[in-house]
């Protein structure tokens, strides 16, 4: 009877220490990430100033300077990249959401999944063989087609899965109103998905205003302004990788800061995105 | 006027001829498909490109063999030996595989299991939020941070209490397969928590009451009930960090010391796939360096294609052999 007993006993002990084992794990994780963001703020921001955001850099051995150019060519990147990937990506979208049961659907699907799976550094090997080749030279342009690839099938999974969650029943009801397909599209669904679909393009765009690998060989860097987008361009992750594994003290601590930049407008974009959608949800389930 | 039905059939809506509805839903087909199949187009592209680009490795079968088990990179001499390169991508993965999926693991179980929602909530925010910090960032903590403390603190205990090891053998250079590894596992260990929590929130509710009326403790139901149930979804999580770990690029290159060898140590300096591609290709010797680089990408692309289709394969596999 007592031996039953501190059996179930042992087994009590053991759960709970099984359970406190997986918090640790979970702490763990969570310890990195405010250890990352700590660190990179505390290093980062010490060496932030407003002549960092807006000059060139200068020269090796010379200390100061900034990343303005980065900052800028950055942001073209971007832009240019969700410029080409996100029409494209959205019209995807829909066709997987509006034609769901095709032979093309699934097939695009797959690609689709396939196209997230090709290692980024993949697409700037292949971004060089068909455009920097031809060109032959690096630009803002072929980085920003680099990025665009990587872009498109996240968006694009994101964008179907939202237009997918939304109920049969609003397609339904304005069909049997007599609307067309695209009106439909245009008047119910999308408005409906709207902040799903924005979300799908920030996040996407935030996750490549961080990738370093496919922008070596495309947009390559620039120690100066890139005029026009057939230049090679500086960008903030090329800018991190060059000053970190510099032997310069000086340029570790503009890493550290360019670093900051990055990742609190990364970090923002994201938090942004999400406090958008719950808002959204939120004011849905108010009756 | 024609009659759009609900269904979804497949077929666009022209029969009716020349209606404006019909005409503009018409287009909006055409669009959408356009846009699919350029997306289709380019999973072809890219494998093409690399293909046609890495032409002079892979003439003949011999050939391919020839460098794929290479033990030598000297792009001077023109050999070109894909097997440290390989070695490295493996093991780094391998080993960021071993730290990260029972802590990932570990840490879903909790999140999905143990703590009450609001707050599971906010530490998943949390821990996705790891996943969204960039890799170069990674690998600048990892070169300025990880870096030193292995080499003053990390390796030489290791080597003092596990040094009669082959693993732990050799001078402790702070940079190498292990850095690598452990900077792999906290990038990767997002990507395990959250599909990890996802599968374990999926197991209906009904089977943990079950396993606890019948007196299992918490940890039993677990162990017993959940956990072998969300294998699936665990599993796919696994191969999808796995893909990540496997194409890590900028990260791995900071840290790994850039070396192509072969050696048992994990302390050694090492090389993978992509930081060869990221360190070499803007400073090739010539055309054939290039088309090695081209090919060792090859090589990348199809590791990371197998990996995804196991990812989608395997766990479907294991539920239709769970029924």
């Amino acid at each position: 009877m007592s031996s039953s007993r501190l059996a179930v006993h042992g087994r009590r002990l053991f759960s709970g220490a099984m359970l406190a084992l997986t918090g640790l794990c979970a702490f763990t994780a969570v310890t990195l990430l405010m250890g990352i963001l700590g660190y990179l703020l505390v290093h980062g921001i010490a060496a932030l100033n407003w002549a960092f955001l807006t000059r060139l850099p200068v020269p090796v051995g010379e200390t100061g300077g900034g990343i303005a150019n980065a900052v800028v060519g950055s942001a073209r990147l971007v832009v240019l990249a969700v410029g080409l990937a996100a029409p494209p990506a959205l019209l995807a979208a829909v066709y997987l959401s509006e034609w769901r049961d095709t032979r093309l659907a699934s097939v695009l699907r797959a690609a689709t999944s396939m196209l997230n799976s090709v290692p980024s550094i993949v697409v700037g090997l292949f971004v060089y063989g068909t455009i920097v080749v031809r060109q032959r030279h690096f630009s803002t342009f072929a980085g920003g087609v680099a990025l665009a690839i990587l872009l498109l099938p996240m968006t694009l999974q994101a964008a179907a899965a939202a237009l997918e969650a939304l109920p049969g029943s609003l397609r339904e009801a304005a069909f049997a109103l007599g609307a067309s397909r695209l009106q439909t599209l245009s008047g119910i669904l999308l408005p409906a998905a709207g902040p799903a679909l924005l979300s799908a393009v920030l996040v996407a765009a935030a996750r490549i205003a961080g990738e370093t690998a496919p922008l070596l060989f495309t947009a390559f860097n620039n120690s100066y302004w890139s005029p026009g987008w057939n230049q090679p361009t500086a960008s903030l992750p090329v800018t991190i990788y060059t000053y970190a594994i510099s032997p310069y003290d000086d340029w570790h601590r503009q890493a550290w800061a360019a670093a900051a930049i990055l990742l609190l407008a990364v970090v923002a974009t994201s938090l942004i995105t999400r406090g958008l959608l719950h808002a959204r949800w939120r004011s849905h389930e108010r009756p | 006027m024609q009659i759009v039905t609900a269904t979804q059939t497949g077929k666009p809506a022209v029969r009716s001829g020349l209606s404006a509805h019909a005409l503009a839903d018409a287009t909006l087909y055409g669009l959408t498909a356009a846009a699919g199949v350029l997306t289709i187009g380019l999973v072809v592209a890219i494998a093409v490109t690399l293909w046609r680009d890495s032409a002079g490795l892979h003439r003949t079968l011999s050939q391919v063999w020839q460098f794929l088990r290479g033990t030598e990179w000297d792009p001077v001499a023109e050999h070109f030996g894909a097997l440290p390169f390989l070695y490295g991508s493996l093991l780094t993965s391998a080993l960021a595989l071993v730290l990260a999926a029972p802590a990932g693991v570990g840490a879903a179980i909790f999140l999905a299991e143990v703590v009450p929602g609001r707050l599971s909530q906010l530490l998943t925010t949390l821990t996705e939020l790891l996943a969204a910090v960039p890799s170069v960032i990674y690998g600048l903590i990892g070169l300025l941070v990880l870096v030193p403390w292995m080499r003053q603190t990390a390796q030489p205990a290791l080597s003092r209490w596990l040094g009669f090891l082959p693993l732990f053998a050799g001078p402790p250079y702070g940079v190498g397969f292990l850095t690598a590894g452990i900077l792999l596992a906290v990038m990767i260990l997002p990507f395990q928590i959250s599909a990890s929590r996802d599968a374990l929130m999926a197991v209906p509710r009904t089977l943990r009451e079950a396993a606890l009326a019948l007196g299992a403790t918490p940890w039993e139901t677990i162990a017993r009930v959940v956990l072998p149930e969300a294998r699936p979804g665990i599993l796919a999580g696994t191969l999808l960090a796995l893909g990540r770990a496997l194409g890590e690029t900028m990260a791995v290159t900071m840290v790994i010391g850039n070396a192509p060898t072969l050696s048992l140590s994990l302390f050694s300096p090492g090389y993978t796939i992509p930081a060869a591609i990221a360190n070499e290709f803007t400073e090739a010797t010539g055309p054939l360096h290039l088309q090695a680089l081209e090919a060792l990408g090859l090589v990348l692309l199809v590791m990371a294609l197998i990996t995804h289709l196991l990812g989608q394969w395997l766990p479907r596999r294991l539920r239709r052999v769970a029924r």
